[in-house]
Formats: structure tokens, C-alpha cells, sequence
């Protein structure tokens, strides 16, 4: 169902932390009304990184399936997140957790300073990923669209830097795509916008700012019909990436006709 | 009987309990959680079995959910 860039297209694949991955899009697993809408939407949307939430087992319904039972690890490949942490010390707690459950060494790194807004917080960001990051972590840090942090992050050790979009669960799109062009031609790490796609057109402009990436939830998970809108935002991505590195025209402030100007009739 | 707070609450278990004891009496498949042991985190599943529980512990038992 899912179709990828011809390569002759996309001349260079995702490359993050020494590991390609086949898709620029990758999606996160809450706010589904079912498993199995869920998995049809991840599907359709042909992510590879598939981000997942560390919680307490309910132990009042411990039978209740959790995720594992319906994502495969050999299918996806499973990011572990550490939402809801708001310092450094329960982000890393989170990721050693996340990494005890058993996939891999990498971890979406989530500090959040503040409740209403879930904007990140810069210092505790970074000291979680030198800590993390020095024990072997690769790190891939949700961070604000702030130049100097993203800086900060990649120098502290993050495989990729996440500049949000707009906040997260908005939907919002894009607020700052002056900021995000100057995060991406600054850092040698990739760029993985993060937080704040609400449609398709959304994901296409923050691709055609050439980002190496769109990471993605509510987007999908609150639409409507998310089978369709998981569709949009694969051709989405893809449509940016490509409109990218195809090199959009130039704006101009007149117009300039298409059609000869010469040849008309007397 | 021992007091420990499992997952935040207090559960009253046994002595002589074990962590692999207290996974199975929950119906809990150890594969599917990591559990952390006064904030120590058991990495190696082969040792529930054997790693006793004190009165007093504090266990977190974790497992994946949906998440962004």
C-alpha cells in the first residue's frame, strides 16, 4: 500500500545516528480509539519509527493487552518517549526504562517546563542528554524552534534535534519557518520537526523547508478518519521532500506571463 | 504479612516473596513489563524468580502505551 520515493528521487535516504530508516514520517500511537484503527493508520502512513509512552501497569486491569501486543518490533521500529517527565532526572529514568523493556538504545527525550503550553525545557534537556548520551543513548531531543538549543543539544550528544512545529497536540502548523531554516542549516545532526502538524499541507511546508523529517500524532490520531489522513501525510512528506529538492521558483512581486507575447493578432 | 507500595499503592504480600511471586500473583507476563526495584531496574528477567522483596520496598512495574 505504502509507496516510497524512487531513489533516482530522494537521492539521499534518512540517516540518523548511523541507521537508515525508509520513511521521513514518523508517527506516534496515542489518542487512537482502537488498536486496531491504530495499526491501519501506521500502516497507511508508512512509518518506520513508531514512538511509544513508558506507564505504570494498571494493576486493577493487569490483564489488559498492552501495546506490544499489537505493534511488532520487527515491523516498526519502537522509540521510546519520555512525555509527562518535567526535569531531567524522570526523563532519565523514563529512557532507562524504556530501554530495559528490551528494543533498543534510543529514546525521544521529552522535557517539558511548563503544563499549558507542553513547551520544552531547554536546561533540562540538556543535561538529560549528556547523561543519556554518555551512557550510550542515542538521543533524539524534542526541543523548541530556538537556534542556540538546537546547537546546545547536538554538541551535548542528540543523534537529531526536534524543533516543534507549534505546540504540541495543536495542530497549529508551522509558526516559524524562519527558525526552523536556520535550525537545519546550522546543525549537522538531522532535523526532525516535531509536534504541531494538524493537515497535510501542514506537513508539506515544514518538509519543503528541507527537514530531514516530520514526527507526528494528534495529526493523524484526531482526524476524523485517520486510515485517510495517515494516507495525506505519507504523499505529504514525500511531496515536500521532493518539492525541496527540486528547488521551488522564485517569489516575485509581478506577475510574468507563461504564454509568448509575441504572435498575437492585429 | 509485609507492606509494599507497588505502583504507587501499598499491597500487603506475603513474606519470603519474591518479584517473579508478585508478577505472577498479578497475572502479569514479565516479558511484557520492566520492573524497578527501589528505583533499581531489573534488567535481567531470569532473576525475578530469585530477587527477594522486603517489607517496605517501593515497585514500579512499566509496560508500553500509546504515546506521541
Amino acid at each position: 500500500m505504502a509507496t516510497t520515493l524512487e531513489p533516482t528521487l530522494d537521492v539521499s535516504p534518512l540517516i540518523v545516528g548511523g541507521r537508515e530508516f525508509r520513511s521521513r514520517l514518523m508517527v506516534g500511537t496515542g489518542k487512537y480509539s482502537s488498536n486496531a484503527e491504530m495499526i491501519r493508520a501506521i500502516e497507511a502512513s508508512g512509518a518506520e519509527v513508531v514512538t511509544v509512552a513508558v506507564r505504570r501497569v494498571d494493576l486493577n486491569r493487569a490483564s489488559e493487552e498492552g501495546i506490544l501486543h499489537h505493534l511488532d518490533p520487527n515491523q516498526f521500529f519502537l522509540l521510546a518517549n519520555t512525555a509527562g517527565c518535567y526535569n531531567a532526572d524522570d526523563a532519565i529514568r523514563y529512557a532507562r526504562l524504556g530501554q530495559a523493556a528490551g528494543f533498543n538504545e534510543w529514546v525521544k527525550l521529552e522535557v517539558i517546563g511548563d503544563t499549558e503550553t507542553l513547551l520544552p525545557d531547554a536546561a533540562g534537556l540538556l543535561e538529560a542528554t549528556r547523561v543519556l548520551a554518555g551512557e550510550g543513548f542515542k538521543v533524539m531531543a524534542y526541543t523548541n524552534d530556538d537556534l542556540i538549543t538546537a546547537l546546545r543539544l547536538e554538541d551535548a550528544g542528540a543523534v537529531a534535534v526536534m524543533p516543534l512545529a507549534s505546540p504540541i497536540g495543536s495542530g497549529l502548523g508551522m509558526l516559524n519557518p524562519y527558525a526552523i531554516r536556520t535550525i537545519k542549516s546550522r546543525l549537522h545532526v538531522p532535523v526532525i520537526v516535531d509536534a504541531g502538524v494538524g493537515t497535510a499541507s501542514d506537513a508539506c511546508i515544514v518538509m519543503e523547508q528541507g527537514v530531514d523529517g516530520i514526527l507526528m500524532n494528534t495529526g493523524i490520531a484526531a482526524a476524523s478518519d485517520p486510515l485517510r489522513m495517515a494516507t495525506a501525510m505519507r504523499m505529504a512528506v514525500e511531496s515536500g521532500r521532493l518539492a525541496y529538492l527540486a528547488g521551488r521558483m522564485p517569489r516575485r512581486e509581478t506577475a510574468v506571463p507563461s504564454s509568448p507575447v509575441t504572435g498575437m493578432l492585429e | 504479612m509485609m507492606t509494599l507500595m507497588v505502583n504507587g499503592a501499598p499491597r500487603e504480600l506475603a513474606p519470603h516473596s519474591t518479584v517473579g511471586g508478585l508478577l505472577g500473583s498479578l497475572g502479569i507476563d514479565p516479558r511484557l513489563v520492566v520492573v524497578e526495584h527501589n528505583r533499581l531496574i531489573l534488567r535481567d528477567r531470569d532473576s525475578y524468580a530469585m530477587r527477594p522483596l522486603n517489607d517496605g520496598d517501593v515497585v514500579e512495574i512499566v509496560h508500553f502505551v500509546g504515546g506521541g
